[in-house]
């Protein structure tokens, strides 16, 4: 297997009882690539990337990250998780501990760093989300977009190899959307591995090196900024784009 | 919290219609009793005579004297500050209290002869009782609610049926069966232990459905998030998911905390020295009942109120991550 490949989705099926959410999905993520999955609600993007740290279950097919295989019965499904950031639409922050104690949770119970150095680390990493001041407060202190850049830095302590986004900015009020994507752009720019579910064109088109198309479980399209938004290829691409650039 | 208005609405004891409805309310209800053998009527004596014979005049004044007095110390409160009103309003009831206590004319040497034992061993025994099976509870209540909301169909079962039962039998029931029927099936048990494993099996069954809707008002989103940074569940359980649920467990389990300490008292049946079966028979030989029944009815109190207080601390402590 490449030495580069991050993620490896192959023939990924799954269901929801009798309902087939993710169909035949086949994707490989490389080092240092940077993934926009755009699609409408319902598609199975979130689905799909929750598959990737396994906080959901497929039933067909390989996903395999960093080289480890997800399945049911594997053991070390807390040292996938580590490797892999994940920030969520509502921020999921924790709302009893400070934020600097969300971002050094990970790095001293997970991993056993002496408390000192993560306090470090999760200042570190606050000034690069540009909010080090706030690190003494509580989530709920915070707006939405000072709460979403808390998320993303406290996934970043733990120094993973890749970080997933499930729709980050559809939660914000629009003033805060930007600064959550300036920090997704610099982090791009410092080449962060990437897994973003996001509906901001913009960030797709400026950070993107592919964009995947999703529909009713499917990957229908995908290929680089310009082809995606200059010649899509697909009906079903077209129409979704006519309808989501409209506004 | 029932959030305030921020407009100030006029104090209700200050207006015009409510204060007359007080006074009418309190002169009825008082003239509808004959006060004549009271000392409230003794010290009216001045005004309407001698008490036994001043028929409906001196009804009437009384009553209206009691409805004067009431109206005008209710109007008064309300013009001191939230504070002070707390504080009078409750030495006032205290006094009433004590007042029907008086009624009794209990023997104060008496009590004060006999308090110091009822403290030193039944104060004692049933703190120590109520605490240990206050603890050996917290614990069975985790694990029971746990259980209760695994996948495991043993685990599951096994919970189920145990808050089912020991929720459905009467507490003074399951004193006598572990007390009586273990030794059936050769385990000789202590009244003391038996009266600790009773309450600590009972309370438990309560306390798990406590813990367990505890648990469940956390959202998933939290274990979510837990469990993506590699957290396995007994860490998401003991640092994430516990500590968020505990301001919702704290209030009914102060509750339960209360009720055991009171509850406490049915191991009394089987001969545990604790406070009730003191107060019960240490008044026996001379007929003093009431003397150590309100003693030990204070002491209870007391220590309910320190359950109270300790309570209200622990609720504070951990609302402090929801001020904005
Ligand atoms: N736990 C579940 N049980 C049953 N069906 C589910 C469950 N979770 C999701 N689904 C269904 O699976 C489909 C895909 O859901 P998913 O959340 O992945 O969509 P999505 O593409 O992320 O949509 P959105 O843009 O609205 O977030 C939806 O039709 C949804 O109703
Ligand atoms: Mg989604």
């Amino acid at each position: 297997m490449n030495a580069h490949v991050i993620i490896e989705a192959r023939n990924v099926s799954k269901w929801y009882g009798a309902f087939h959410v993710l169909k035949d999905i086949n994707l490989t993520v490389h080092k240092g690539e940077r993934i926009v999955i755009c699609g409408p609600s319902g598609s199975g993007k979130s689905t799909l990337i929750r598959c990737f740290n396994r906080l959901e279950a497929h039933q067909e097919g390989d996903i395999t990250v960093n080289g480890v295989a997800l399945h049911g019965k594997m053991g070390n499904v807390a040292d996938v998780r580590s490797n892999v950031g994940m920030v969520f639409q509502h921020f999921n922050l924790f709302p009893h501990m400070t934020v600097l104690m969300n971002c050094m949770a990970g790095p001293m119970w997970v991993k056993g760093v002496p408390e000192k150095e993560a306090r470090k680390t999760a200042l570190k990493f606050l000034e690069r989300v540009r909010i080090p001041e706030q690190a003494n407060k509580f989530p709920v202190q915070l707006s939405g977009g000072q709460q979403q850049r808390v998320a993303i830095a406290r996934s970043l302590c733990m120094q993973p190899a890749v970080m997933l986004f499930d729709e980050p900015t559809s939660a914000l009020d629009p003033e805060m959307v930007s600064e959550v994507l300036d920090t997704m752009t610099e982090l791009a720019r410092d080449g962060m591995t990437m897994v973003c579910v996001t509906h901001e064109m913009g960030f797709a088109r400026a950070v993107a090196d592919r964009v995947i198309f999703m529909d009713a479980g499917q990957i229908v399209e995908a290929g680089t900024p310009d082809e995606f938004f200059g010649q899509p290829r697909h009906d079903r691409t077209r129409l979704f784009l006519s309808q989501i650039l409209k506004h | 919290m029932l959030y305030p208005d921020t407009v100030e609405a006029e104090i209700l004891v200050h207006k015009p219609w409510f204060v007359a409805t007080m006074f009418g309310v309190v002169l009825l209800l008082f003239m509808a009793f004959n006060m004549s053998g009271t000392s409230f009527a003794e010290l009216m004596r001045p005004v309407i005579g001698e008490p036994s014979v001043s028929g409906l005049y001196g009804r009437f004044a009384i009553a209206f004297a009691i409805a004067v007095i009431f109206t005008l110390n209710v109007v008064l409160i309300g013009f001191a500050p939230i504070k002070f009103q707390i504080g009078i309003v409750w030495l006032e009831l205290l006094l009433l209290f004590i007042a029907f206590f008086e009624t009794f004319h209990l023997s104060l040497p008496f009590i004060r002869e006999k308090l110091p034992f009822l403290i030193s061993q039944g104060v004692v025994t049933t703190l120590y009782v109520s605490a240990i099976s206050i603890v050996i509870a917290s614990v069975i209540a985790v694990a029971g609610a746990v259980a209760k909301l695994s996948s495991n169909g043993f685990a599951y079962a096994i919970a189920s049926f145990y808050t089912s039962f020991f929720r459905g039998l009467p507490l003074l029931m399951q004193v006598y069966l572990i007390y009586l029927g273990l030794p059936q099936l050769g385990f000789v048990i202590n009244a003391v232990p038996a009266g600790i494993l009773a309450l600590s099996l009972c309370y438990g069954a309560y306390m798990t459905e406590i813990f367990r809707s505890g648990i469940q008002s956390i959202d998933r989103g939290q274990w979510e998030a837990s469990r993506s940074m590699g957290f396995g569940f007994a860490l998401t359980m003991r640092r994430i998911i516990l500590p968020q649920a505990l301001p919702v467990i704290i209030p009914p389990t102060g509750n339960q905390f209360i009720s055991m300490l009171k509850d406490s008292s049915l191991v009394s049946v089987i001969g545990v020295w604790e406070l009730m079966f003191l107060a019960r028979t240490l008044g026996q030989k001379t007929f003093q009942h009431m003397e150590m029944l309100i003693s030990a009815a204070m002491i209870y109190w007391m220590l309910s109120i320190c359950l109270e207080l300790i309570q209200a601390r622990i609720e504070r402590r951990y609302r402090r991550s929801k001020v904005r």
